[in-house]
């Protein structure tokens, strides 16, 4: 008997790289990529690593494909901006076994800087590009990755997105592929492997001729397929958006592409001939539209639907209607709301979050503050409205310098977390100490990889697959990098964190201020969590607590006799008793959890 | 069941919506059904509005329910229940928890939370099927207001029972709990079957 199981896509990915014989896989945690490496760290006789960076984590991955092993590397998609250095390489010189590439794309950018198509990136590199459209598809099209990649001597990218990385949908599990546990002797072929201009001028039209190859093989490639129905209307489609093409044009003919690159010309055009009117539906760029145009065959596709955001079967729907694809009869009828617009929900730092503190401070200091990639970001929310520029993992503290050498009137400071401090955070501190800018660096170590889970880092002491690791300490390695003016704090230290800001402001040389304290949801602070209450007969309703942005902290009904304000409460079931607001309240109304022993023994 | 049931849960990071749909697909499967059920995880569950889709059916192809097309709204708090009204199905069917989390836009930004004569008027107007439940108190009666998800999956189980148009659907308790189960950590188990059955007393009465 076959067994079905419920399997999220990165959870199918994560199957089928077991059923493939992978062995090594590496990656950097970004949303909607990180459970995949999660997952195959789970399974048996398998090596997984969290990597610095997704640059490192290919390198690796080539590596063990150099050394004769099959091997992965997972990534988001901006990792891949990052990794493009190494993917373009390998491509280059190929590999001794399978070698794949995940790119987690994510359409609306539902946690992301942008929404980039990365299949660009296989057209670019000249590799294949494979994308499932549901779970078991997701685990299939992994093997056949590597089945394709050894074929072909290719890395081959693994295209995903949001939907199909956090959609779960029943899979039909394999065995894994036992390959032999021997391995080779570490090739010695340089004019493979060794990239001086001499033998990479060679290497050039070998992978021009095999991305050629690759596309007569999409002709009969099994994951592309033909599926006639009613021939007035044909639809070339892919990934995600093939779901959405079959609930919204059930009775349309399908060209479903398992392979969006390179694309079956043949294919396409006997589709293409064999219906009246010819569409292309994909999620975000015109990507197979454009070659389809390119061969001369008329087609329509981001007219219709948009080129922005993600699709979803009410945006293919309502396209669809005002293209007259469909009759308006068939948009389902859409509740509305009357009234005033309802108040967001921004996704807020979480109550106790150790990063608070220090936003605290710098919205009182009022300075430029560039931002990097992680939990922290939100210090753009408001109230602490702390952060000023964002723009890619590692970016702030070379943006911050870039901004003092155009003679910015004012100091900077650039935040960054632990995890991104390894990740790129180094190189653009050794520049601003070698090229000498008075920029302040607060590296907010957190002890882990917040946003996206709690994943280990080198900072942990411990890694992805829960062996004892050496913790990298930042303050030896800040020094290191030449920054005289180090200070590590705790995160919560609300005097220390100004008083040393201010003193780091002043100067004019590198300065760098650690603060440290773990992420509010690491079972180490769990087993310190302690609700703190505020005493309303010293509360006054100054709205003081009200202006750090902590969850935790509500609007009581009572009201102040004087002021008319509402007082403040605390939620006992989110408070973790950092307290912050109590090192704030300038009545004392918020006890500290020391005191709040005291005063209960007391009372 | 040709044509697929579409459930929509939505509410605030932290409530344990993702448990719960993970438990709703699960079941949904081990009811002889086909499933898919979709979520975002990252940032927006810092604190933020979570949505999460989940589909039974013989044949699905999205993962996600369109606008108007949830057939069974499930919402964890009263803002977020207004705030995804769009996706319930005129005249489906609608369990809201009457639980209030006042984001930072009200506490601090001077933003007014919506009061509960325009949810229920919002709910009427749309829907004779919208049940009002309070889950948080249920679920601390049982010893545990985390286990709010679970008291409403409880509930969830008796209205699909109840209701003549999704009775058909209903899988039997002992299939829910199956489940439950499976996705608990043991030392949980009790807490949440009871917490289960809270749920359903809630609306069929104690058995």
């Amino acid at each position: 008997m076959t067994v079905r199981q419920m399997l999220s896509g990165n959870e199918a990915i994560a199957r089928g790289m077991w059923e493939a014989g992978v062995v090594v896989a590496s990656a950097y945690p970004g949303t909607p990529s990180t459970e995949i490496l999660e997952n195959f760290a789970r399974y048996p006789n398998v090596y997984a690593e969290w990597a610095p960076n997704e640059k490192v984590a290919l390198d690796v991955a080539i590596g063990a494909a150099y050394a004769g092993r099959r091997a992965l590397a997972a990534m988001k998609h901006v990792g891949l901006n990052v990794a493009a250095d190494s993917l373009m390489y390998a491509s280059m010189t190929g590999a001794e076994a399978g070698l794949v590439i995940v790119s987690a794309d994510d359409p609306a950018m539902h946690s992301s800087q942008n929404e980039q198509d990365n299949r660009t990136y296989a057209r670019f590199a000249r590799i294949p590009c494979l994308e499932p459209s549901d779970s078991q598809e997701a685990k299939d099209l992994t093997v056949v990755a590597f089945e394709l990649s050894e074929q072909f001597d290719t890395p081959v990218l693994l295209r995903v997105t949001t939907r199909i990385c956090h959609s779960a949908s029943p899979v039909e599990l394999g065995e894994r592929c036992e390959r032999s546990s021997q391995t080779s002797p570490f090739p010695r072929n340089p004019a493979k492997y060794v990239m001086v201009p001499s033998n990479a001028l060679r290497r050039h039209p070998v992978m021009e001729e095999r991305i050629r190859a690759i596309a007569d093989y999409a002709e009969t490639f099994p994951y592309n397929r033909i599926e006639l129905r009613d021939r007035s209307l044909g639809i070339i489609t892919a990934g995600v958006a093939y779901q959405y093409t079959r609930e919204v044009f059930p009775d349309a003919s399908v060209l479903k592409l398992g392979m969006t690159w390179p694309l079956p010309e043949g294919l396409i055009r006997r589709f293409a001939a064999s219906v009246d009117r010819l569409i292309v539906l994909e999620e975000l760029d015109p990507f197979i539209e454009d070659v389809v145009k390119r061969m001369g065959i008329p087609c329509q596709g981001k007219d219709i639907f948009p080129l922005t955001g993600e699709l979803d079967p009410y945006v293919v729907r309502l396209s669809a209607i005002q293209a007259g694809l469909l009759s308006d009869a068939a948009v389902p009828s859409i509740p509305t709301l009357e009234g005033d617009p309802l108040p967001a929900r921004p996704p807020v730092l979480c109550p106790g979050c150790p990063h608070r503190p220090t936003f605290y401070v710098l919205n009182k200091l009022k300075v430029p503050v560039n931002g990097d990639i992680g939990c922290y970001t939100l210090g753009l929310v408001p109230p602490l409205s702390a952060i000023h520029t964002c723009g890619c993992m590692g970016a702030g503290i070379a943006v911050a310098h870039g901004a003092v050498q155009a003679g910015s009137p004012e100091r900077h400071v650039a935040v960054i977390g632990d995890s991104t401090f390894f990740h790129t955070g180094i190189p653009a501190l050794i520049n601003v100490v070698y090229n000498q800018s008075p920029v302040v660096t607060v590296i907010l170590d957190n002890r882990t990889t917040g946003m996206t889970g709690h994943q280990p880092n080198p900072g942990t002491g411990h890694t992805l697959q829960d062996k004892p690791a050496p913790t990298i300490e930042i303050e030896p390695l800040v020094r290191a990098c030449g920054v005289k003016q180090v200070r590590t704090l705790s995160a919560f230290d609300v005097t220390g964190i100004e008083k040393t800001l201010k003193e780091y402001l002043q100067l004019n040389e590198p300065s760098v201020l650690i603060v440290q304290e773990p992420c509010a949801l690491l079972p180490e602070a769990r087993e310190r969590w302690q609700p703190l209450e505020v005493n309303l007969a010293q509360c006054n309703g100054c709205t003081l607590c009200f202006r750090i942005g902590c969850p935790a902290i509500l609007k009581s009904d009572e009201l102040d006799e004087k002021t008319g304000r509402p007082k403040a409460q605390i939620d006992p079931n989110l408070c973790t008793g950092c307290e912050l607001c109590a090192q704030i309240c300038p009545r004392h109304a918020i006890p500290f959890r020391l005191d709040s022993i005291f005063l209960r023994e007391a009372a | 069941m040709n044509v697929p049931l579409n459930f929509l849960l939505c509410g605030v990071g932290g409530q344990g919506i993702v448990l719960a749909s993970d438990v709703l697909v699960a079941v949904g499967l081990l009811a002889g059904l086909n499933a898919k059920q979709a979520e975002v995880h990252g940032m927006s569950q810092r604190g933020g509005s979570v949505v999460s889709h989940v589909r039974w059916g013989r044949e699905i192809y999205s993962p996600i329910v369109g606008w108007g097309e949830a057939d069974v709204f499930i919402a964890f708090e009263k803002l977020e229940a207004l705030r995804n009204l769009r996706f319930l199905r005129p005249s489906g069917l609608a369990l809201i928890s009457t639980q209030a989390l006042e984001p930072l836009t009200v506490i601090s930004g001077g933003q007014v939370y919506p009061d509960d004569s325009r949810l229920r008027a919002a709910f009427a107007q749309l829907t004779p099927h919208a049940h009002y439940l309070d889950a948080e108190s249920i679920a601390a009666e049982v010893g545990n207001v985390r286990a709010v998800n679970t008291v409403l999956l409880g509930a969830l189980s008796a209205l699909l029972e109840a209701n003549s148009r999704f009775a058909a659907w209903a899988p039997a308790p002992e299939i829910w709990l199956q489940v439950i189960a499976e996705r608990v950590p043991s030392r949980h188990l009790d807490l949440n079957r009871q917490a289960f059955q809270a749920g359903r007393n809630a609306i069929a009465g104690p058995r």
